[in-house]
């Protein structure tokens, strides 16, 4: 078991290792520029457009903040069929909430400004609390969570109908509504000042990870690598921030925004969208998510059970406790989707999220989250819920036909995952 | 006589039919390494297993330092300082050697978050010491070979300062070099007060290195020995007749 051949560090290094740049993650940005750039071609330029990009974001939140709880489900091993169901009944928990609960049985009147964050604590809880209990079955009772899940999908789909009697129910609070895209956006300079806050904690943070690193004699990457890691962030950071500043507000949209405010729009004047909050939630759900998986104990033991279960437990690590909570988590996140997919279409209507499993099941797969267990990170199961969200859209803005529509992305899945398991293979890893 | 370190009451256990331990007592003084010998299916992991907390007992009672003890779990079982070495080497394969060494004990930093560098700076420490060898600390276990793999596994039961050290079959898989090096850690333990169950088919490296060995067959103690008091023939008949040629005689 002589180590010999790794004693002496590999003389040379390309310059892309140096870059510590996880190559399977270049491969997926490279696929998404490819589709992009491919849809940019047959739609002559309308994809990418300021418009298409800014909806194309809005449109991938619901299913990308499942997708981040979807990773850590994965990982240890089991799957939620339930997470569009369980978005159905938080939307229907928190549409009644808002419109009938609060305003009929407490007596709050329509427009109170507690109304949506208590419609949003009751459903967070509410979508918790059933994670929690699906978890229970899973963990403790030992019920597949193929099975328990299953199960949920019918069952909390139909949970929403009764809430609401099957009825769409709308129009949700005005507040609630802007956490659904195009209705709440920043702004063009709280935008900037958000890009350029959230550039320099990237920077501040890579820093301070090599600090740390050096603290210890850890080998770090060369300087230049550190500033090239860091100028590819700036860019992309501000870049998007750009691009979403750049999409203005249409004349007819600011002329009614003037007049509810009882004035009259100036000639000159324009304004763009900036940063929807919806996105900048998802942004700090993936960072929240992240800091579970990389820095808690948390995520170590969701990552450790899922490379082996008997291995956790024999460590001391409470495998059944652990899956409740990665459940209860998910039913959290199932939540917040519900919170933007309502606000979003600015109602609840009973199909909403459907389907919506199999697209954030796809997402954290295409992502790099091996069904296997012990493998997947956050920002690839958004990644691959962009590129889902892209793939649908450019076909539509093609005028490909819904059936080959569903095709493709079918034969995209099962493709990717096949390139992951030849990369992989490669790799020697598991 | 002072009182044992770990004394072991009349232990069963069944899965399904098999009876895998019948009704085995025995105990560990500390400063003690007490072999466990026996056939392939004798039951000596599984007996060890019921002290780790891996399995629960279907009877018998435990008792450490002279009182009893309740083992129903691993955490329990590390409540009571006891440290455990699998046959199996229960590592996540998916993580690096530092991660499964701190695996259910992380460091932390001030914030509660866990805390990386640390773990990688001790765990390099530790390893220095068992396989100087030792270079590839932030590769997932999978890449490593069988016997690095094992000096994680080692590096993990020595690391949290265990009272009660279960080694099963901990250098099965090792060169002779790394074998060496486990053999002397085990005696700088035992110089340390340690009480160490040690399991391995090895009868010439237990008598080397055990006070006393126990051996099993077919789940049964066929019985308990001073290393002094034997030779290594008695230890094989033992192991293969299942009768104790001392007490025959
Ligand atoms: N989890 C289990 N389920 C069912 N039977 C088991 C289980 N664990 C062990 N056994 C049985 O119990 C008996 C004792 O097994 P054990 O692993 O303790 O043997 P051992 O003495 O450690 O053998 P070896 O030298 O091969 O490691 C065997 O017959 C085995 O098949
Ligand atoms: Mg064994």
């Amino acid at each position: 078991m002589s180590d010999a051949t790794q004693s002496t560090p590999a003389p040379k290094r390309s310059a892309l290792q140096a870059l510590e740049i996880d190559t399977r993650l270049l491969g997926m940005v490279g696929a998404f520029i490819v589709v992009c750039l491919v849809f940019n071609v047959l739609t002559d330029g309308r994809f990418l457009t300021p418009r298409n990009i800014f909806n194309l974001t809005i449109q991938t939140v619901s299913v990308a903040i499942m997708a981040t709880g979807m990773v850590f489900i994965i990982v240890t091993r089991h799957i939620d069929l339930a997470c569009g169901a369980l978005l159905a009944t938080c939307s229907a928990i928190m549409a009644m909430t808002q419109t009938a609960y609060l305003p009929q049985l407490v007596g709050l009147p329509l427009g109170h400004p507690a109304i949506p964050w208590i419609a949003i604590a009751v459903g967070m809880s509410a979508g918790a609390l059933i994670g929690a209990f699906q978890g229970w079955m899973v963990g403790y009772l030992a019920i597949p969570a193929f099975i328990v899940t299953l199960g949920g999908l019918l069952i909390w789909r139909n949970v929403g109908w009764y809430l609401t009697n099957g009825q769409t129910i709308g129009p949700l609070d005005p507040t609630f509504m802007q956490f659904g895209g195009i209705n709440g956006t920043l702004g063009t300079t709280w935008s900037w000042i958000i890009g350029i806050l959230a550039v320099v904690a990237a920077i501040w943070a890579l820093f301070s990870a090599r600090r740390n690193k050096i603290a210890h004699d850890f080998p770090v990457k060369p300087m230049w690598a550190e500033l090239v890691n860091a100028g590819i962030i700036a860019t992309a950071v501000l870049g998007f921030i750009a691009i979403l500043n750049s999409y203005e507000i249409p004349r007819g949209r600011l002329r009614r925004l003037f007049e509810a405010r009882g004035e009259t729009l100036p000639d000159d004047f324009t304004a763009a969208y900036g940063l929807p909050i919806s996105v900048l939630l998802l942004i700090a759900i993936a960072i929240g998510m992240t800091v579970i998986a990389k820095k808690t104990r948390l995520g170590r033991y969701i990552f450790a059970t899922g490379g082996n279960p008997d291995a956790a437990e024999l460590s001391g690590v409470n495998t059944r406790l652990l899956t409740v909570k990665v459940f209860a988590l998910m039913g959290a996140l199932c939540a917040i989707s519900a919170v933007v997919a309502s606000a979003r279409l600015t109602n609840h209507s009973n199909d909403i999220g459907t389907l919506d499993e199999l697209r954030v099941i796809a997402a954290a797969v295409i992502g790099g989250t091996a069904l296997s267990g012990g493998i997947g990170t956050i920002h690839g199961a958004i990644l691959g819920a962009l590129i889902m969200q892209s793939l649908q859209s450019g076909m539509a803005m093609v005028g490909v036909d819904a059936p080959l529509q569903n095709i493709v992305v079918g034969t995209v899945l099962v493709v990717a995952v096949l390139v992951d398991i030849i990369y992989r293979k490669r790799l020697g890893a598991k | 006589m002072a009182t044992p370190l770990v004394d072991l009451k009349d232990i069963s256990i069944s899965f399904g039919g098999v009876r895998a331990v019948d009704n085995v007592s025995i105990n560990l003084m500390p400063g003690e390494v007490v072999g466990l010998l026996g056939h392939n299916g004798a039951g000596k992991s599984t007996l060890i297993k019921i002290l780790s907390g891996a399995y629960q007992k279907d009877s018998g009672e435990i008792w450490i330092d002279g009182e009893k003890a309740e083992i129903n779990s691993p955490r329990d079982a590390r409540r009571y300082n006891i440290e455990t070495i699998y046959q199996t080497l229960a590592l996540a394969d998916n993580l690096d050697a530092a991660s499964n060494l701190f695996l259910g004990r992380e460091l932390t930093t001030a914030f509660g978050f866990v805390d990386e560098a640390k773990m990688e700076s001790e765990t390099k420490k530790i390893m220095a010491r068992l396989n100087p060898n030792f270079k590839k600390l932030g590769e997932p276990v999978s890449a490593l070979s069988g016997g690095q793999r094992q000096s994680v596994a080692i590096a993990r039961a020595v690391y949290f300062n265990a009272k009660i050290l279960i080694m099963d079959e901990p250098t099965a898989a090792l060169g002779v070099h790394e074998t060496q090096m486990v053999a002397d850690l085990i005696k700088e333990l035992k110089a340390q007060g340690l009480g160490i169950f040690l399991i391995s088919h090895d009868t010439r490296e237990m008598l080397d290195l055990c006070d006393r060995v126990s051996v099993m067959k077919n789940g049964a103690l066929v019985g308990t020995e001073r290393v002094e008091d034997v030779t290594e023939d008695d230890i094989l008949s033992m192991i293969i007749l299942g009768k104790n040629p001392k007490e025959a005689a």
